[in-house]
């Protein structure tokens, strides 16, 4: 098997582990990044919400918003495999978009 | 961590970052066409795939808040810097539509933050400590972590820098500050202190394994 065969499988374990990313916060009490917080814990923590991030956050609707699909169940479960499916359709995604680049920028006779 | 939301940075950062990065897209573009050799290629796209994948398992810091590696330092350590700042940059730009992690306004910030800086300080502190070892050494694996470790606290740093300006830069005409209401003085510290104690190792580690992968199955990867 080739090495990038083989890389390509490490990523399928990364893909099918990646729930991991959700479960060892939640733990942990851990209650997201810092610095990407909701618009309710903004007012909490900073004591107002200011009104530009009013305006500009929420505007653009992500198909699948933090890497859930829509209507999923809210049990650990329904989230782990919302992610899973997430991390597929992201990789297959990336994996198109950086083909048609290489197709666009990489001229054929670098050896 | 480190993918700004719309809405914490306004007009004047996030313009200012836009303007910023996308020349180093253009120069990425121009090296990779140049340089990028026919047997890299195939890489890129794993590059771009891991990146994503790795930046999906959030690591916890107990009662608080979470964070992740990036794989910047790996890809450009394997590829070269330009072409971590292209394999990053496609990563957040797809979590930013598709997902929602990162915002399309705050997108320019976010690729500099991690890629460009990721790739380029990954880049030359690896090459900086590596030079002249052995391509199976001890030295090129143990470079290639603080290298890692390095880069992802200076995109830490610069994140907080960019988060922690805002209220000086735009307010209301009452004075509060419209777009993130973090002085620099809370920022910087949120960003820094977790990068250095917890994320900063994560990024090393994984950094190092495959580095050590690389140098039993296929040293020549390596050798750029």
């Amino acid at each position: 098997m080739t090495n990038l065969k083989k890389l390509w499988i490490a990523i399928g374990i990364l893909v099918i582990l990646s729930p991991v990313g959700i479960i060892l916060p939640k733990l942990f009490n851990a209650e997201g990044a810092w610095g990407e917080w909701g618009l309710d814990k903004i007012g909490k923590v900073a004591g107002f919400v200011p009104e530009g991030m009013k305006r500009m956050r929420e505007r653009w609707k992500a198909p699948l918003s933090d890497y859930g699909l829509p209507g999923q169940s809210e049990a650990l479960g329904g989230q782990s495999l919302g992610y899973v499916v997430s991390a597929i359709i992201g990789v297959a995604f990336i994996a198109g978009m950086m083909y048609l680049l290489t197709k666009l920028l990489v001229r054929k006779k670098n050896k | 961590m480190m993918h700004i939301p719309d809405g914490y940075l306004g007009p004047a950062t996030y313009g200012t970052m836009y303007a910023v990065t996308i020349p180093f897209w253009t120069i990425a573009a121009r090296k990779l066409n140049k340089t990028l050799k026919t047997r890299q290629v195939p890489y890129l796209s794993l590059g771009a795939a891991f990146s994503f994948v790795i930046m999906m398992f959030n690591l916890p810091i107990v009662g608080g808040t979470t964070g992740h590696a990036t794989g910047a330092t790996l890809i450009a350590i394997l590829l070269g810097p330009w072409a971590a700042m292209i394999a990053v940059s496609v990563a957040l730009i797809i979590q930013a539509l598709l997902f929602g992690d990162g915002g399309i306004t705050a997108l320019g910030a976010n690729c500099f933050n991690m890629g460009v800086i990721g790739g380029l300080a990954g880049y030359g502190i690896y090459r900086l400590i590596a030079a002249g070892s052995d391509i199976k050494s001890a030295r090129r694996w143990i470079a290639a972590a603080i290298a890692a470790y390095i880069s992802l606290n200076l995109s830490a740093l610069v994140t907080g820098i960019e988060i922690g300006i805002q209220p000086m830069l735009e307010k209301t005409t009452a004075g509060q500050p419209l777009y993130s209401p973090f002085p620099l003085s809370v920022a910087v510290p949120a960003m820094v202190v977790e990068h250095l104690v917890v994320f900063g190792f994560a990024e090393a580690l994984v950094t190092a394994l495959v580095v050590k992968y690389f140098q039993k199955s296929d040293p020549s990867m390596l050798g750029a």
